[in-house]
């Protein structure tokens, strides 16, 4: 219905992409030198998405404490501003239809594109972290955290305390250690049996040396500026205090290695267990989607291209499966060269022959994460918490009353919203939906594939009737 | 224990951005321009962005990339902003959202039928 009120003022483009990460850059870059009308459209005010967030605005300084592989997304930036590519800053997409209609709000007036192929490449998010206290002020996640760093130059205001696992929280660690901010402790969640289990893939992992002697270093660098480190960290908890002002803030985090009980005080705690693709597109287009019993998530399946099973839609990138920031370029090109050949741009032969380096390139930039997947495995008491933990923030809707929805006959996560307003508050299952999948599984004792996801329905990011009626 | 709420977060020494005035609940505050009105706010001090319509719990930004909504606040006037998405601009008036808002972010939050009500319509 909404499609219908704007689509007859629909500009007509051959390619829209969303998101500016390097996936959509590198997309947009190869649409557009291929001679296509292409669009890009991203939610920031530059060019980078979330991984090279404020590129073009970092100075040398705040580079160097980024470090390299952030710098490096200032090439692929270049290129995309070389492209002849436009670039629709400030637009938040709310609509992709299967007919390749897009609707975005601007500066609160709504616009629309008709395109001839889609692009989507709208990353990751973090993966939700249920805990008890995971709602207070105080509690962000490392990416947050890592944002507020690349894009103002802010930190932690007193040591904080970084808890979890996975590549980006050591990542941050090592940044805040450059930008010379102490770190009152890092807690990792991962255990000895993780790291053997991980083994399985060590001859993968060797493979991809450059990469994991990067890890090291960053662990290395934590360990020698002193910084208090945990292992197997369980039962993790944040605790409160009040303020004078009487608001209720982060004040501790409480919790266990192999039963000795911890209670470390912060008033900045940063979270993070891996992140996930983002799929609010991908699902609201009904493509068809798999639980990917590695990564724990749901990715929506796609051809060797990148092509949805909705004909024209492609998705490149984290969007697809986490490949990381290197594969999400690859990809990202991956899908230029498709729809430019499909657009007839270029000819097949062609594409092919782009397509076999861009592939061999993939899968060496992929080669490393069977062991990253493996040993930062988020732990099943991190994912399905426990009946006191709230798991939908905007609607304080515990674990325990998702299991008292699962008793009375809720199946899925859609039956939730009507039990308990469940995934209806105005992130619309975004901090909540993998949790509350895998709670209902854990307590149907069925497979998540089985149970599935909330169904995401336009617009994805909430609109005004005023907006909407172009008031 | 009553000592006063903590600032989270603050610039690093010699981050760019000129300083602007901006209000926040009628309170007036000098922040360092050129960044988010959520990154603006949290170097100013404030913990608490909104209360939630639920139990009224306090909140404050968590994901700082558009997909929590913790961080929704009113900017002149109108409610549910996301201030981890909008840059702060000299003179904004910006008010902590209080629970349920009379123009809420109301359409992509129904259930089954896409039905108009209030996000938070209890």
């Amino acid at each position: 219905m909404a499609a219908e009120l704007v689509s007859s003022h629909a500009e007509a483009v051959d390619v829209v992409v969303i998101g500016a990460g390097p996936a959509g850059m590198s997309a947009a870059t190869r649409a557009a030198r291929a001679g296509l009308k292409t669009v890009l459209i991203d939610e920031q005010d530059a060019a980078g998405g979330q991984i090279y967030r404020g590129i073009g605005r970092a100075d040398a300084r705040r580079k160097e404490i980024l470090g390299p592989d952030y710098a490096a997304g200032g090439a692929i930036a270049q290129a995309f501003a070389a492209s002849g590519a436009r670039h629709l800053t400030g637009a938040t997409v709310w609509q992709v239809t299967r007919e390749r209609g897009i609707n975005y709000l601007k500066d609160g007036r709504i616009g629309s594109f008709d395109a001839q192929r889609v692009i989507l490449a709208s990353g990751a998010m973090e993966r939700p972290f249920p805990i008890p206290g995971w709602t207070l002020p105080g509690v962000l996640t490392a990416g947050a955290a890592q944002i507020l760093l690349k894009s103002a130059g802010e930190v932690p205001a007193a040591p904080p305390i970084l808890a979890g696992c996975g590549p980006l929280l050591y990542l941050l660690g090592w940044q805040y250690i450059r930008a010379g901010v102490p770190i009152r402790a890092l807690v990792d969640t991962t255990r000895h049996e993780d790291r053997w289990r991980a083994k399985r893939h060590m001859l993968s992992a060797l493979r991809a040396w450059p990469y994991l002697s990067k890890g090291l270093q960053l662990m290395r660098t934590l360990r020698e500026a002193g910084v208090p480190m945990f292992e197997a960290a369980d039962d993790l908890r944040v605790e409160s205090r009040t303020g004078a002002d009487g608001v209720e803030h982060a004040s501790a985090l409480g919790f266990t290695t192999q039963g000795a009980a911890h209670r470390i005080e912060a008033d900045v705690i940063l979270l993070h267990q891996g992140v996930v693709p983002n799929t609010q597109f991908t699902q609201a287009l009904r493509a068809t989607h798999r639980w990917d019993n590695a990564q724990l998530c749901f990715t929506p399946k796609t051809d060797a291209w990148g092509e949805l099973d909705v004909p024209g839609i492609f998705v490149a990138g984290d969007g697809a499966g986490i490949g990381g920031a290197q594969a999400a370029a690859l990809q990202g090109a991956l899908a230029g060269v498709a729809v430019a050949a499909q657009l007839g741009a270029i000819d097949t032969r062609k594409r092919d022959l782009e397509a076999m380096a861009l592939r061999r390139d993939l899968a060496g930039a992929l080669r490393i994460r069977p062991f990253l997947d493996s040993l930062y495995r988020p732990r099943d008491v991190n994912r399905i918490p426990k009946n006191e933990t709230i798991v939908c923030r905007c609607e304080e809707v515990t674990a325990g009353e998702l299991r008292k929805f699962v008793e009375l006959g809720c199946v899925g996560p859609n039956q939730a919203k009507s039990f308990g307003r469940c995934g209806m508050g105005p992130c619309q299952g975004r901090m909540c939906g993998l949790t509350v999948t895998e709670v209902i599984a854990d307590a149907r004792r069925v497979s998540p594939a089985e149970v599935g996801y909330y169904r995401i329905r336009p617009p994805i990011k909430p609109l005004t009737l005023g907006e909407l009626a172009g008031e | 224990m009553t000592s006063s709420t903590p600032t989270l977060f603050k610039p690093l020494p010699g981050a760019d951005g000129a300083s602007i005035d901006i209000f926040f609940n009628d309170r007036a505050l000098t922040v360092q321009g050129g960044r988010s009105v959520a990154a603006a706010l949290l170097a100013a001090g404030v913990s608490r962005f909104r209360a939630t319509p639920v139990s009224g719990a306090p909140r404050a930004p968590y994901c700082m990339m558009g997909a929590c909504f913790e961080c929704l606040v009113e900017i002149d006037g109108v409610p549910s902003r996301q201030s981890c998405m909008v840059e702060v601009k000299a003179g904004m008036r910006i008010r902590s959202q209080e629970g349920a808002r009379d123009l809420p972010p109301s359409i992509g939050t129904d259930t089954a039928d896409a039905s108009l009500e209030n996000a938070h319509g209890r």
